[in-house]
């Protein structure tokens, strides 16, 4: 574990350099203890692939205490206990239709789209962070058969509830928004909700499953196309 | 009882505090882009801290009072009229029901905050009216103020007419130091790349907004591309692969992976957030003890500037 000091009120730990499912969860521990430990005087926090922002009230306390207390708090974590998160399953209507790079990937790849989708769904996923948009979860990892670069070109509309895939990691879009992904399919799950509690199926650590779905399953549980 | 918008001007947001404690669902904070401004306007008003205000940006904001209240406007000097008359800023001023406020465009500066006696009352999500128009989170319906948007707000009979004197309010100026705590990241940028961000001057760019300011002068090069994405905190000063530097600010993304060659401290942020396109801006390196130190001077200081009464 290393930490830097990131700001006038925000210390940096990192966990590691790769994306593994090993070192996300000493991430998620870490998370968990020193929420636990900071308390009040913590005012926010933002677990990634390898590392933990953590911003603190400078008023209150400073960055020689704040160090202090997050090195014995990580200290006292066990090494390589895996806290496995939630599984979340997300149905998913995978189809030129909703994917439209669906074909193209599948072209790029060598494989027929079919094989695109079982392998896709065949995945178990892990949520390695959370950002770019309110609810935009980074997935990981995708299979290297079908990792995709990002298109050279974003589009300027990606719909809500697409599935898309960019290098390694794939991802439901929570909102429309543009977008660089290539998309693979729609899910009809709200990936972000103001209304609903919680506000997120999802949370880092938690580990996705995708089930591919009719048309006509997608619909009734809510799909828009 | 409400205040309707007549003219929104070039964007007007309703504002609070921020939004904290929400980065882990990707909300960022949005906020005022000048605490300090937004700060005298609610303690003139003798508001709680982190009430709901209208932050306008350039100028242009039209308001028509529905009820006899009072106002406050503090931040950029933006012209301010009550109906047609010119009016001072940094001074509780009452308004009567009919009454139409305006600010013209700035002179100097670009952010103003707008005040009424206990304020705006706007359902709050995610636990601030912050509008965030990324997010399309907070204010009205997540928007920018538009014409005929009706601010709620309370009639006010009562309020001491509190100003801040000539003297203690900020200087808007087209020139902002900018102190910068470095270390993070630091390993990635030589020091002569490092001597050249701290010993030129930049220059505020077109792409200036509440996400973050991009700014124009000599490349700086980073030996490395981009960095495993990972949280981003206020003020993070990125640098991308053509060398120029983004310093962060109320709505960015709460994660990415440039990377970053120190963080602004929050104090001197606020004056970068007051430049327009053309400004220029200079880096000094300030270490974290200097940086705790300069908060709490400027916190107490805040709060404890003596504020005149005008006796009518």
């Amino acid at each position: 574990m290393e930490l830097h000091f990131a700001g006038e009120n925000a210390l940096m730990l990192y966990f590691g350099t790769e994306t593994s499912a090993r070192v996300s969860a000493r991430v998620q521990a870490a998370t968990t203890a020193i929420e636990k430990t900071l308390g009040e005087d913590l005012i926010d926090l933002v677990p990634s692939y390898a590392s933990l922002l953590i911003i603190y009230n400078a008023m209150v306390t400073d960055h020689l205490s704040i160090s202090h207390r997050v090195r014995s708090a990580v200290a006292s974590l066990e090494s390589g206990s895996n806290q496995g998160g939630q599984e979340i399953v997300l149905p998913v209507y995978y189809n030129p239709e909703v994917g439209e790079d669906l074909e193209s990937l599948a072209n790029s790849t060598g494989m027929s789209c079919d094989e695109v989708i079982d392998i896709h769904s065949s995945g178990e996923y892990r949520v390695y962070a959370i950002g770019f948009a309110p609810g935009f979860a980074y997935l990981g990892q995708v299979d290297e058969r079908i990792a995709a670069p990002r298109l050279t070109t974003p589009r300027q509309k990606v719909p809500r509830g697409a599935v898309a895939i960019a290098d390694r990691q794939t991802a439901v879009y929570p909102a429309q928004s543009p977008g660089g992904w290539n998309l693979i399919g729609r899910c009809p799950t709200r990936m972000f909700d103001p209304d609903a509690t919680p506000t997120m199926p999802v949370a880092v650590g938690d580990r996705v499953r995708f089930k591919p779905v009719s048309r006509d399953e997608f619909l009734s549980l809510g799909g828009e196309l | 009882m409400t205040m309707e918008v007549l003219q929104p001007g070039l964007l007007s947001l309703i504002q609070d505090g921020g939004r904290l404690g929400k980065h882990r669902i990707g909300l960022t904070n949005g906020g005022p882009l000048d605490p300090e401004a937004f700060f005298y306007c609610n303690r003139l008003l003798g508001n709680p801290e982190g009430t709901t205000v209208i932050e306008a940006s350039f100028g242009g904001l039209q308001l028509r009072s529905q009820l006899d209240t009072f106002i406050c406007v503090t931040g950029a000097t933006m012209p301010l009229a009550i109906n047609g008359k010119e009016q001072p800023l940094w001074e509780v001023l009452p308004v009567a029901a009919g009454d139409t406020i305006s600010l013209d465009f700035a002179k100097q500066g670009c952010r103003t905050y707008l005040g009424v006696a206990d304020g705006f009352n706007i359902e709050p999500s995610f636990g601030s009216t912050a509008t965030v128009t990324r997010e399309n989170i907070g204010g009205l319906n997540g928007e920018k103020l538009a014409p005929g948007n009706l601010l709620p707000c309370k009639q006010v009979t009562e309020r001491k007419r509190c100003y801040l004197p000539a003297d203690h309010r900020p200087h808007y100026q087209d020139m902002v130091t900018l102190r910068v705590i470095p270390g993070y990241q630091q390993h990635s940028f030589n020091r002569l790349q490092q001597r050249r961000f701290f010993s030129h001057a930049y220059t505020v760019s077109d792409r200036c907004d509440r996400m973050g300011y991009r700014l124009e002068g000599p490349a700086i090069s980073c030996d490395i591309e981009g960095i495993l994405s990972e949280g981003i905190c206020f003020g993070a000063i990125q640098v991308p692969a053509d060398g120029q530097p983004i310093v962060l600010l109320n709505d960015r993304q709460t994660i990415g992976g440039y990377p970053k060659i120190g963080s602004a401290l929050s104090l001197d942020a606020g004056h970068l957030a007051q430049l327009r396109p053309g400004g220029t801006v200079h880096f000094a390196p300030i270490s974290l003890h200097g940086a705790h130190n300069a908060l709490h001077l400027a916190d107490s200081f805040m709060r404890r500037q003596p504020l005149m009464e005008r006796r009518v």
